[in-house]
């Protein structure tokens, strides 16, 4: 009972959370630009008034789309909270962000399209990624359960420090910052338009907006499972990593996507295999 | 109370997509330095958006003629409404010093409503953003007579 009242209010909280982190990102970052940087609050803003513009889809299955993206972003949300099952959270995250792209397909724009390869590329590199890292998160705590995680005594930091970083190169890929936004970077202007996002505007770009931002807290959440032993230790384990994904974002320009493959698999890979080696080996 | 979150977040988040019809670029480069961090204009939550579909703000440069006017006017079309259109430089506003050419419509307002015109040939950055300001006021009195 206390789980699912956890898990509700976590749903409930999570666009709250995400929207002032995304504000709060991009103040740092016009800090770091030497700008002074919209109000933090301005995702917000930017959300209410595409909730209030009028509708132009090209097809239902947009709407649809849309729809599905968003339930199951909150779902992953939910699922996390409640301590459930890495596997299935994982699964209910990939639908989403297969409907994400099949929205985009379903229109006859080429920016569309071309923005829909490429998130199909992103999504082929950090998918492994995030599985090796469940993996690895098994093989300590013996399943796959998020509420075995919590229960660990020792910081699985400890244990799988490679794997964090291979969960860096994730996390940057998912939260679509460079060197790895090739499929929509948020301030993308001419090069591709906005890639995946072309053909979604008013409502259902604010609806996208909603679900990213509970794709960012699942995001922290799964970052949260390193250091789950102590609240304080949690929270400046969150603030460095996400301060890290900003820093790597301004210093860096955008890449294509075979460069992508080869550095995301290669070290990940990489990283990847030494740390379940170590693990097997201790 | 929805509909005041709305209202409030559309005189807070312009979002501008910038169409150049074929200006000499001196009124594209003011447009650009306004992003820069001498003014940045993200502080009033403006960006450069490169998709009409997203943009809530119209802004045009350079002389309008009978060539890209059916790009203007289907730019236009593509963007949602509540919309506004800014005109900006002396060619925007009149075709400037080519509006006696064979080819040259004159002026944006020929080929749709023009909510704003900036001055200048080109305008200071200041303008551009006095220009954007003052559109937002307009959405603003529409805002309240719609109630
Ligand atoms: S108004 Fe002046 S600066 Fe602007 S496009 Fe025309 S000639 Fe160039």
């Amino acid at each position: 009972m206390g789980k699912l009242l956890l898990a509700t209010v976590a749903v409930i909280l999570a666009p709250i959370v995400g929207g002032l982190i995304a504000g709060l990102d991009r103040k740092i970052t016009a800090r770091l630009q030497s700008r002074y940087g919209p109000p933090i609050l301005q995702p917000f803003y930017d959300v209410f008034k595409l909730l209030g513009k009028s509708p132009m889809t090209m097809n239902p299955w947009q709407i649809l789309s849309v729809w599905v993206y968003l339930i199951s972003s909150a779902l992953t949300v939910f699922l996390f909270f409640m301590g459930s099952d890495l596997l299935l959270i994982f699964f209910v995250m990939t639908i989403g962000a297969v409907f994400f792209v099949m929205g985009a397909l379903s229109t006859h724009s080429p920016y569309a399209q071309i923005g829909a390869q490429r998130e199909l590329v992103t999504m082929l590199t950090y998918e492994p990624l995030i599985i090796l890292v469940f993996v690895a998160i098994a093989m300590v705590t013996g399943s796959f359960k998020v509420s075995d995680a919590f229960g660990l005594s020792k910081p699985l930091l400890y244990q799988l420090p490679l794997m964090f970083i291979v969960l860096g190169y994730a996390l940057t890929i998912k939260l679509r910052k460079s060197p790895f936004d090739i499929s929509a970077c948020h301030h993308a202007h001419q090069e591709i338009v906005r890639g995946v996002l072309t053909e979604y505007s008013g409502p259902q770009l604010a609806m996208i907006e909603i679900a990213h931002w509970y794709d960012v807290i699942f995001v922290l959440g799964l970052c949260a499972l390193f250091w789950t032993t102590s609240f304080w230790g949690c929270v400046i384990l969150l603030a460095v990593t996400y301060f890290a994904e900003l820093l790597i974002d301004n210093v860096t320009a955008r890449m294509n996507y075979k460069w992508m493959l080869k550095t995301v698999w290669g070290w990940g890979l990489a990283l990847s295999v030494l740390n379940l080696l170590w693990l097997y080996a201790g | 109370m929805l509909k005041d979150w709305i209202n409030k977040g559309r005189l807070k988040s312009p979002w501008i997509v910038h169409f150049d019809c074929g200006s000499c670029n001196g009124c594209d480069i003011e447009v650009l330095a306004c992003l820069t961090p001498i003014y940045d204009v993200e502080r009033f939550g403006i960006i450069n958006i490169g998709d009409p579909k997203h943009a809530d703000v119209l802004l045009v440069t350079g002389t309008v003629n009978h060539r890209n006017k059916h790009v203007l006017k289907n730019i236009y079309d593509q963007m949602p409404s509540p919309k506004a259109v800014i005109a900006m430089g002396a060619c925007g506003l009149s075709g400037g010093v080519f509006r006696e050419a064979y080819n040259v419509v004159g002026g944006v307002d020929k080929v749709i409503p023009v909510d704003v015109y900036v001055r200048g040939c080109p305008p200071k950055p200041e303008a551009i953003i006095d220009g954007v300001v003052l559109a937002l006021e307009k959405v603003k009195a529409l805002l309240e007579a719609a109630g």
